[in-house]
């Protein structure tokens, strides 16, 4: 398939995971912890094209980062690739059940419910000494089969390279049939309804893909990061913060959710350098800035910029 | 007996708090659908205006019971200020929009307007213990109360008291209750809509402002001191219907009295008894206890 | 159906940008004349009036003293090991993992030779692993939880005070020793790592040192920032327990004094605030009397009258510069500065020259020196964790003075209230408190 998005995202792989080697360390991290947001928003992004926005998908990072931490605790799993196939089931089997409820709900009770249930993990978490509480607790250095390399640009080049099958595997999805469901359900239900699909179906599996993608997200943040804790993956800041970069990337190309996380990376680097006590108003006015002059995101700069070459 | 007083009373003090603060967050959304975050900042913004004034006003030897003329003050300029500035410069152009799109600018506005109050007020806290001080205490059922938490009952069951009259007494009520079941037959009917839009956004806005600055001589104003009543008036007005003035104060009191219970009788549950209550009426009746019925659009 | 665009461009573009930056950046290198400090502290937020904005003043003032040399004898050498210090003040609010990438930035991209300061506990146990793998000297100032050195060992990082189990049970050791009639205590904290925390070591010590006290069944743990109390109030006037146990800090503190002093709390139940300190001098009068009150230690309003030439300095330089009295986390910042320069100082004399890294964290390791109020020890953690003595006092505004005041002060030793080299803090309460001496 000749698609012009999965030459540009193999492009991307190639030039991130090379480049990754010879930039400066500080950059390659905001690149990791971006590019891992990335498959987040790439969920969102999905949700958001049937209509929804969900401001609890913060539960499924905190899954996501919390299983890694406790596979690594209880059961000594250091291995990245079986921390992260553990994740993503774990936020997988949450988003199924979850999802049978959500799934009737749209507009602002599908965003207040969703964001419901990630203040009751937060809850528990908190309360649960155990659990690390408010501190968290640390998550040792991944392993990829058996080798323990020295350095981040193992995990880096293993978060770029998820990112790209991830994009690529909902790019094809939403090219296809039961994708394409996403625009039309948030059109007219009751018109997809007639045409003999099932909305509810529809969005379970969508909140399902989304649920996963962000725990992975959030799995390899934590492997990234070395640490787990509530109030940066679990509260509604942290969803929040992940509606707020999906609205800056844009709905426009499964790309967009790359270019937008890692440009909010950078952004808060620069911002906490320059105008410290101003971030939370950098934040407000740049969505703000989104929704009223460029509702397509950031994408749509580069979308429009490169049409008008043709 | 005595501890069943004291539970009503702790119940219905806090029901208080949080009915004024959310009765403005439910008339806005009831009239014009939108959820409006930047409620938090009206509420922050009453409570420092207020305790800036009255730690002025105390300073420059104005008697305490002066600071109840500032309270009242502030939330009405605060209110109108603020909320004229809002709606008239950024919700007006946004109606047309997703309604999510609109809470998520409204979230926007409201992340600025907390960096802003850094900016104006500084990061020390300010007191206005004056108010409070003033009224001094009471015994009842066996413990101490202040006076000030007493009155704020009062506050409440006249805020409740207008908004009934105001509702179903006058003309403005029923042009508002019009626009709630269906803004675009009650501009074929002739309503200025932008009007009612513009009076019922400055009104909620007023009465946020007012939550905040009454309960200011209570606390000590501190930035990011408004965050958690408003997540609690969220879960109050979506358990009593959004929209619905009788839901929110019917939701309030529901959430204060449980809170009490579960304050005085098993203190561990406390933080759930809110969120289960919410999840449980999003669950089963998710437009809330008691809203008000929308038709459906093909 | 419109096809998606091509990123390609966009992707080299990138790249190109990200390889500029990187040719801009600039990574430090340890000069002989100039280091680079940087001092993360809360500049907002709620923890910013009463921590962070007296932290980042009491670092000042220490660190431009230090390079002007006018701190009193026997530190009034200018410099570190001779090296101006230029500070950067940075704002530790926005979580640990906003921190963690604002650390990497500090020492990656702005090329800080040392990082001294940080208040809250998350932001410490995220950081402690990457201060290991980016190999530059940290000096934690005021972060209470005992994790840090009891989980692990590092070499890269210090803490230069006394850590949170200290608190309560210095907290619990005066209680039982100075107010006799307290048989039941109750508590109210904030409902996370820090209010819980303190509870625990707090109860777990009473238990020690006062087997026949009993704690209530009903603790409140409020939400942080809840900032309403009346029904948590009412039930602890309820309650039939002698003491109230308290670790508020910020508006939930205040709100608490303000809110319970209206209704005669303080006047019927002996309450404990260990970090009460904070909120002394800004509260003046309205803090009631007769609180047992906390500063984390020897600091702030505890030791305003210790007559030592480092105190009155300090609390002079600060007052004059910033108008009121240092609290408790000026003193704790000032502190791990003057920590630091004593290391470096130290380690030049025995390199002869500027040291290196490696050098600094020889000489800091194991340290013990005279700070402004008090001796510190690096006992714990294999040398980079330090000891301090604890103590309380009970409130009593002087109206003479027309200042807030201290009465019945006592302090315990560090050994009495900080557990030995290699004992976990629960474990060392848990098992008699072993070791301690008293």
């Amino acid at each position: 398939m000749r698609d012009r998005t999965v030459i540009g995202l193999t492009l991307g792989l190639g030039i991130c995971a090379i480049g990754g080697y010879f930039v400066p360390d500080w950059f390659m991290n905001q690149m990791m912890f971006g590019f891992a947001r990335a498959l987040a928003i790439i969920g969102l992004l999905v949700l958001w094209r049937t209509g929804l926005v969900s401001f609890g998908h913060a539960l499924y990072f905190g899954l996501g980062a919390y299983t890694v931490a406790l596979m690594d605790i209880n059961l000594g799993v250091t291995d990245a690739f079986v921390r992260l196939a553990g994740a993503m089931l774990v936020t997988g089997i949450i988003g199924v059940l979850l999802g049978y409820i959500l799934r009737n709900y749209r507009d602002i009770f599908f965003a207040m419910l969703s964001l419901a249930f990630s203040m009751v993990l937060y809850g528990i978490l908190v309360k649960t000494e155990a659990l690390g509480s408010t501190d968290g607790f640390p998550v040792s250095a991944p392993t990829f089969m058996g080798a323990a390399p020295e350095g981040k640009y193992y995990l880096f080049v293993l978060i770029c390279v998820v990112g790209w099958v991830s994009a690529v595997l909902v790019h094809s999805y939403l090219q296809s049939t039961l994708g394409r469901l996403t625009t039309a359900v948030r059109d007219n239900e009751i018109r997809v309804e007639y045409l003999g699909y099932s909305v509810a179906r529809a969005i379970h599996i969508k909140y399902v893909i989304s649920a996963v993608l962000t725990g992975a997200a959030g799995a390899l943040t934590a492997m990234a990061l070395g640490q787990v804790d509530p109030d940066s993956m679990v509260n509604w800041t942290a969803s929040g913060e992940l509606v707020f970069v999906t609205i800056l990337s844009g709905p426009g190309s499964v790309a967009a959710p790359f270019i937008g996380s890692l440009i909010f990376e950078l952004l808060r680097t620069y911002a906490s350098e320059w105008a410290p006590h101003a971030w939370q108003m950098i934040v407000g006015g740049t969505l703000l800035a989104v929704i009223f002059f460029l509702p397509g995101g950031l994408w749509s700069i580069a979308a429009r910029a490169l049409r008008g070459r043709k | 007996m005595e501890t069943l007083i004291t539970i009503v009373l702790d119940g219905l003090q806090y029901s208080s708090y949080l009915f004024i603060v959310s009765v403005g967050l439910t008339v806005i959304f009831g009239v014009m659908k939108i959820l409006n975050v930047t409620h938090a900042s009206f509420f922050t913004w009453g409570a420092y205006t207020a305790a800036f004034f009255i730690g002025k006003f105390s300073e420059m030897g104005w008697p305490d019971a002066f600071g109840f003329v500032i309270i009242f003050a502030s939330a009405a300029v605060v209110g109108l200020v603020l909320g004229l500035l809002i709606e008239r410069g950024l919700l007006r152009h946004m109606y047309e929009r997703d309604e999510v799109l609109i809470v998520l600018a409204t979230f926007g506005l409201f992340l600025m307007l907390e960096d802003l109050i850094l900016l104006v007020f500084g990061v020390n806290p300010y007191f206005a213990y004056q108010p409070m001080a003033l009224l001094e205490s009471v015994e009842v059922g066996g413990i101490t109360r202040d006076v000030y938490g007493l009155t704020l009952i009062g506050l409440a069951a006249l805020v409740a008291l207008a908004c009934w009259y105001g509702q179903n007494r006058t003309k403005w009520g029923k042009l508002l209750i019009a626009v709630i079941y269906d803004r675009e037959m009650s501009e074929a009917m002739g309503i200025n809509v932008t009007v009612v839009y513009v009076v019922t956004f400055v009104i909620g806005a007023v009465l946020g402002a007012l939550g905040g600055a009454y309960i200011a001589p209570t606390v000590s104003v501190t930035p990011g001191f408004g965050v958690d009543v408003i997540v609690l008036s969220f879960a109050v007005v979506v358990i009593g219907g959004m929209g619905s003035i009788p839901g929110a104060l019917i939701g309030s009191i529901l959430v204060g009295l449980l809170r009490a219970l579960a304050v005085h009788k098993l203190p561990e549950i406390e933080l759930f008894v809110v969120f289960a209550v919410m999840a449980i009426v999003l669950v089963f009746r998710p437009e809330g206890l008691f809203a008000p019925a929308k038709p459906r659009k093909i | 159906m419109q096809k998606a665009i091509t990123s390609n461009r966009i992707g080299t573009m990138l790249a190109a940008a990200a390889m500029s930056v990187a040719a801009v950046a600039a990574t430090g290198a340890q000069a002989k004349d100039a280091i680079k400090i940087a001092v993360p502290a809360f500049l907002s937020g709620g923890a910013a009036g009463p921590f962070g904005v007296p932290a980042r003043n009491g670092a000042e003032i220490v660190i431009d003293a230090i390079n002007k040399g006018t701190l009193p004898a026997p530190y009034n050498t200018k410099g570190f090991a001779g090296a101006t210090a230029s500070v950067d003040f940075i704002d530790e609010s926005g979580g640990s993992t906003k921190q963690v990438a604002e650390y990497r930035n500090l020492v990656q991209k702005r090329g800080m030779d040392v990082v001294i300061g940080y208040i809250s506990s998350g932001s410490c146990v995220a950081l402690a692993p990457v201060i290991e793998e980016l190999k530059t000297l940290t000096v934690l100032a005021t972060c209470g939880t005992p994790r840090i050195f009891e989980d692990h060992s590092w070499k890269y990082t210090f803490r230069t005070m006394g850590h949170a189990t200290s608190d309560n049970v210095a907290a619990a050791l005066y209680v039982a020793s100075d107010l006799p009639d307290v048989n039941t205590y109750t508590g109210i904290n904030q409902n996370y790592a820090w209010g819980q925390d303190s509870w625990r070591d707090f109860d777990l010590t009473m238990q020690q040192v006062k087997p026949s006290s009993k704690a209530s069944d009903k603790l409140q743990f409020p939400k942080i920032f809840a900032g309403q109390y009346g029904t948590e109030i009412s039930a602890l006037s309820l309650d039939k327990s002698d003491l109230v146990h308290s670790s508020f800090w910020g508006g939930d503190l205040e709100a608490f004094i303000f809110q319970g002093a209206a209704r005669g709390l303080y006047k019927k139940k002996k309450v404990v605030l260990t970090v009460g300190g904070t909120a002394s001098y800004r509260l003046g009068k309205k803090m009631p009397d007769g609180v047992v009150l906390g500063a984390r230690g020897p600091y702030g309003i505890l030791v305003r009258d210790r007559k030592t030439a480092l105190n009155e300095w300090f609390i002079n330089t600060y007052k004059n510069r910033y108008g009121t009295y240092p609290s408790g986390p000026a003193y704790q910042y000032g502190q791990a500065v003057l920590a630091t320069k004593i290391a470096f100082d130290k380690a030049a004399a025995a390199a002869g020259g500027y040291p290196t890294q490696d050098q600094v964290i020889d000489a800091f390791t194991g340290m013990e020196f005279e700070s402004f109020s008090t001796t510190v020890k690096m006992a714990l953690g294999k040398g980079h964790q330090a000891i301090t003595e604890n103590g309380y006092g009970i409130t009593k505004y002087d109206s003479e003075e027309g200042e807030p005041g201290v009465t019945d002060v006592k302090f315990f030793p560090a050994e009495c209230v900080m557990p030995p080299e290699g004992v976990s803090s629960v474990d060392w309460i848990k098992g008699g408190m072993k070791g301690a001496k008293c």
